[in-house]
């Protein structure tokens, strides 16, 4: 479709542009930005005055459920949810049930997200069968199916040598490897940081260290297999000093933060609140700090939602009892945007954190507005302010750390491939 | 953030913690029980307190002590008292935990005594029920035992009056123990100076000094000097991990024996939650010696109970 967005503040981090510019959309594509190419006969005008215009959101956590926790969530509920958020890309971890070890199961979850005409899937495969951490997977055959990086859900294999062999395999091939650290055994069992909250409220802890011995590991065997790596949820003020120090060394190594954990410590567990049951833990003030510093001064790359809908009956639970996880994709711009006015980082750096710096991680040619780049675009209100209530959220999940919560920042428009699929 | 145990009007709700409890509540449920006791007078038999009420004791953890008190407890307010020991039968038949708690709402309790496996399932019952129904845990993971705490504080006071001049050593499996954590906040609350934990590092939770105690690796150092000595139950299943080598060396280096109960002050009790694993952390000799006071525990157990529900009982909805 021709669609003109006109009298909007563009901002496109890539391009390093934020000034007010008209966006051109012909059919699937950007065709020009500022002046109409010729002969261009808008179809749709969208009057964007008083907004900010972006490349759509990518984010780089979203569980989606299928196949196989459809109880929990749908496609169907989720893409609604991402386009709503503003979100036109997202990877989906491989935890599905069964895990996505198989190309078919690729093939056909990128077909179902298809079909819906929403935004674009890109999922991470699982570096081992059944995510079991034994054999690897026919990465080969699943990059062919879809599959843009490949990744171990929630913790690497606990056999260093299955870790360093996957790791080289998919070397051979150039493609990404991303973990999060997160040691098994250092972990099991645990629902809250190791900290005064947990010694407080008798929660099973789990350390720093848990994420510490596993990134040191993965560091050293990236540094070994020349393996890009995507280091997934860093939690702790001593993970971003590791990445800091790894990527002034020039390893090849990219690294996320969930949103949650860019604003909330594990005092917001308050008297067991299992909204804040997550993963990795919400730590200390101190970590926040660092983590926040981190994704200002880009030792961390990209900040996600980790969108993990989980259903009401697993969250009416004693703490520990209750599943970790919450919702996150419709919040995911506000709260970037609260992130930058807080800390007074400049729009254009902020977005980068949601746009092109995922796209990268990801290896994928969006989240940026190049004439010829797709049209994948978010049209938002950075003045619209609006409460977080569970019952208006479109994802299945309403389940979120933030509710009650007045954010500011609304999505307007959202546009995937030159299809305007969302509007409020 | 609400205290979730205090209605509008600050007064008792429901008895989930002994953290963040006013000290005002805390001096007048060893008041009341003091009163049930018949310190001064004649004991107290029976009174009806609660009568026409309905107290469920819902425990998913099996504990006969507990259970016990608190319908021996019940009893003596005149309440009607229904035990139900769930075990995990409930749970596994799918049942959730809220589940049980609605038909039992159904049935028209006015008061739950909880015991659950989980940190935290007094307060989400808690924040679940109807305004007029209370709550008392009776024990949640490693989280809290608030009764527990307050028949402890009961037994200080009983034997040394007051509070600000004491020193009091919890001595144990900290880590997993919800009486250690209850009876931390119980006593700085009522302004104990010093309170402190003694243990291997494997048994204390990491930043357990944030609690506000002072901690000892040795039993040696730790009883200097100490008022009163807080035993906790170790539970055989810690000897499995990897944090005990063996009962043997546990004993030999923590348990409590004549020679060190000699090095805290003379006059100091010895007190115990029960139910005691004799030569695992305490001697025999210590465990029936003249210092201990671990059978009127029990006794002042009843007492403390029927505190907190006639407080509970007289609370406006």
């Amino acid at each position: 479709m021709n669609i003109h967005i006109s009298g909007g503040r563009l901002i496109d981090p890539k391009n390093g542009i934020d000034a007010q510019q008209d966006v051109f959309i012909v059919d699937k594509r950007i065709a020009a930005i500022g002046q109409a190419p010729e002969g261009f006969v808008a179809e749709q005008l969208i009057d964007a005055r008083g907004l900010i215009v972006m490349p759509g959101l990518v984010d780089v956590a979203a569980r989606l459920r299928e196949p196989g926790y459809e109880y929990r969530a749908t496609l169907e509920s989720e893409m609604a949810a991402a386009v709503a958020g503003g979100v036109t890309s997202l990877s989906c971890p491989p935890d599905t049930d069964p895990p996505l070890d198989e190309p078919g199961l690729v093939e056909m979850l990128k077909h179902r997200a298809r079909s819906l005409n929403q935004a674009r899937v890109f999922p991470v495969g699982a570096l081992t069968y059944g995510l079991k951490g034994e054999q690897i997977t026919e990465m080969a055959e699943l990059t062919e199916a879809g599959c843009k990086a490949f990744g171990h859900a929630d913790a690497p294999p606990a056999d260093n040598r299955v870790l360093m062999r996957a790791m080289q395999y998919a070397a051979t091939f150039g493609f990404r490897v991303w973990l999060r650290p997160q040691d098994a055994a250092l972990s099991r069992n645990g629902v809250a940081h190791d900290g005064e909250v947990a010694a407080r409220l008798g929660l099973p802890p789990i350390p720093v260290v848990a994420e510490t011995v596993a990134l040191s590991t993965m560091l050293q065997l990236a540094r070994e297999t020349g393996v890009r790596l995507h280091v997934c949820r860093i939690s702790s003020a001593a993970g971003v000093e590791m990445i800091r120090a790894a990527k002034r060394e020039g390893l090849s190594v990219t690294c996320d933060v969930s949103m949650n954990h860019v604003h909330l410590t594990e005092v917001d567990i308050g008297y067991f609140d299992a909204n804040c049951h997550l993963q990795p833990p919400l730590r200390t003030q101190r970590d926040r700090t660092a983590l926040r510093a981190g994704l200002a001064d880009g030792t961390i790359d990209a900040v996600c939602s980790n969108h993990s809908p989980v259903d009401d009956d697993a969250k009416l639970l004693p703490f520990a009892e209750a599943e970790a996880g919450a919702t996150g994709m419709e919040l995911l711009l506000p709260l970037v945007l609260k992130w930058a006015e807080q800390e007074s980082i400049p729009l254009l750096d902020a977005i980068s954190r949601v746009t092109i710096n995922p796209a990268q991680s990801l290896g994928v040619k969006v989240g940026h507005l190049s004439p010829g780049a797709h049209a994948d675009v978010c049209v938002f209100d950075p003045q619209a302010t609006w409460k977080v209530e569970p019952a208006a959220l479109i994802s299945q999940g309403k389940n979120t750390p933030f509710n009650g919560y007045t954010l500011q920042g609304r999505v307007r428009y959202t546009v995937v491939e030159g299809k305007t699929v969302f509007v409020a | 953030m609400n205290n979730p145990q205090l209605n509008q009007h600050g007064e008792l709700q429901h008895l989930l913690s002994t953290e963040g409890l006013p000290v005002r509540i805390v001096r007048d449920i060893l008041d009341r029980a003091a009163t049930f006791l018949g310190e001064g007078h004649a004991e107290i038999n029976k009174v009806p307190l609660l009568h026409g009420k309905s107290v469920f004791n819902i425990f998913f953890e099996n504990s006969t002590r507990t259970r016990t008190t608190f319908e021996i407890a019940a009893k003596k307010l005149s309440a009607d008292v229904v035990n139900l020991n769930i075990g995990s039968s409930s749970t596994s038949k799918g049942e959730t935990l809220l589940d049980t708690v609605d038909n039992l709402c159904a049935m028209h309790a006015d008061m739950f005594v909880v015991r659950h496996a989980t940190s935290g399932a007094a307060h989400l019952i808690a924040r679940h029920v109807a305004p007029g129904i209370h709550v008392i845990n009776a024990g949640d993971g490693r989280h809290a035992h608030p009764t527990q705490a307050l028949l402890d504080m009961y037994t200080i006071r009983h034997y040394k009056q007051e509070f600000h001049n004491l020193t009091v050593a919890i001595v144990g499996d900290v880590l997993h123990s919800r009486v250690a954590r209850s009876q931390i906040h119980a006593l700085t609350t009522l302004g104990v100076p010093e309170v402190r934990v003694i243990a291997p590092k494997t048994l204390l939770p990491s930043m357990v000094e944030k609690l506000g105690v002072r901690v000892f690796h040795s039993m040696e150092e730790g009883l200097k000097g100490v008022d009163v000595v807080m035993m906790l139950r170790l539970q055989n299943e810690r000897m499995q991990g990897a944090l005990l080598p063996s009962a043997q060396e546990y004993f030999k280096y923590y348990g409590l024996t004549r020679e060190r109960l000699a090095l805290a002050k003379p006059a100091a009790i010895v007190m115990h939650p029960g139910p005691m694993n004799r030569g695992v952390e305490i001697d025999s000799s210590v465990a029936d010696g003249a210092q201990s006071v671990i059978l009127p525990q029990v006794t002042f157990g009843i007492a403390i109970r029927m505190a907190v529900m006639s407080l509970l009982a007289g609370t406006s909805t």
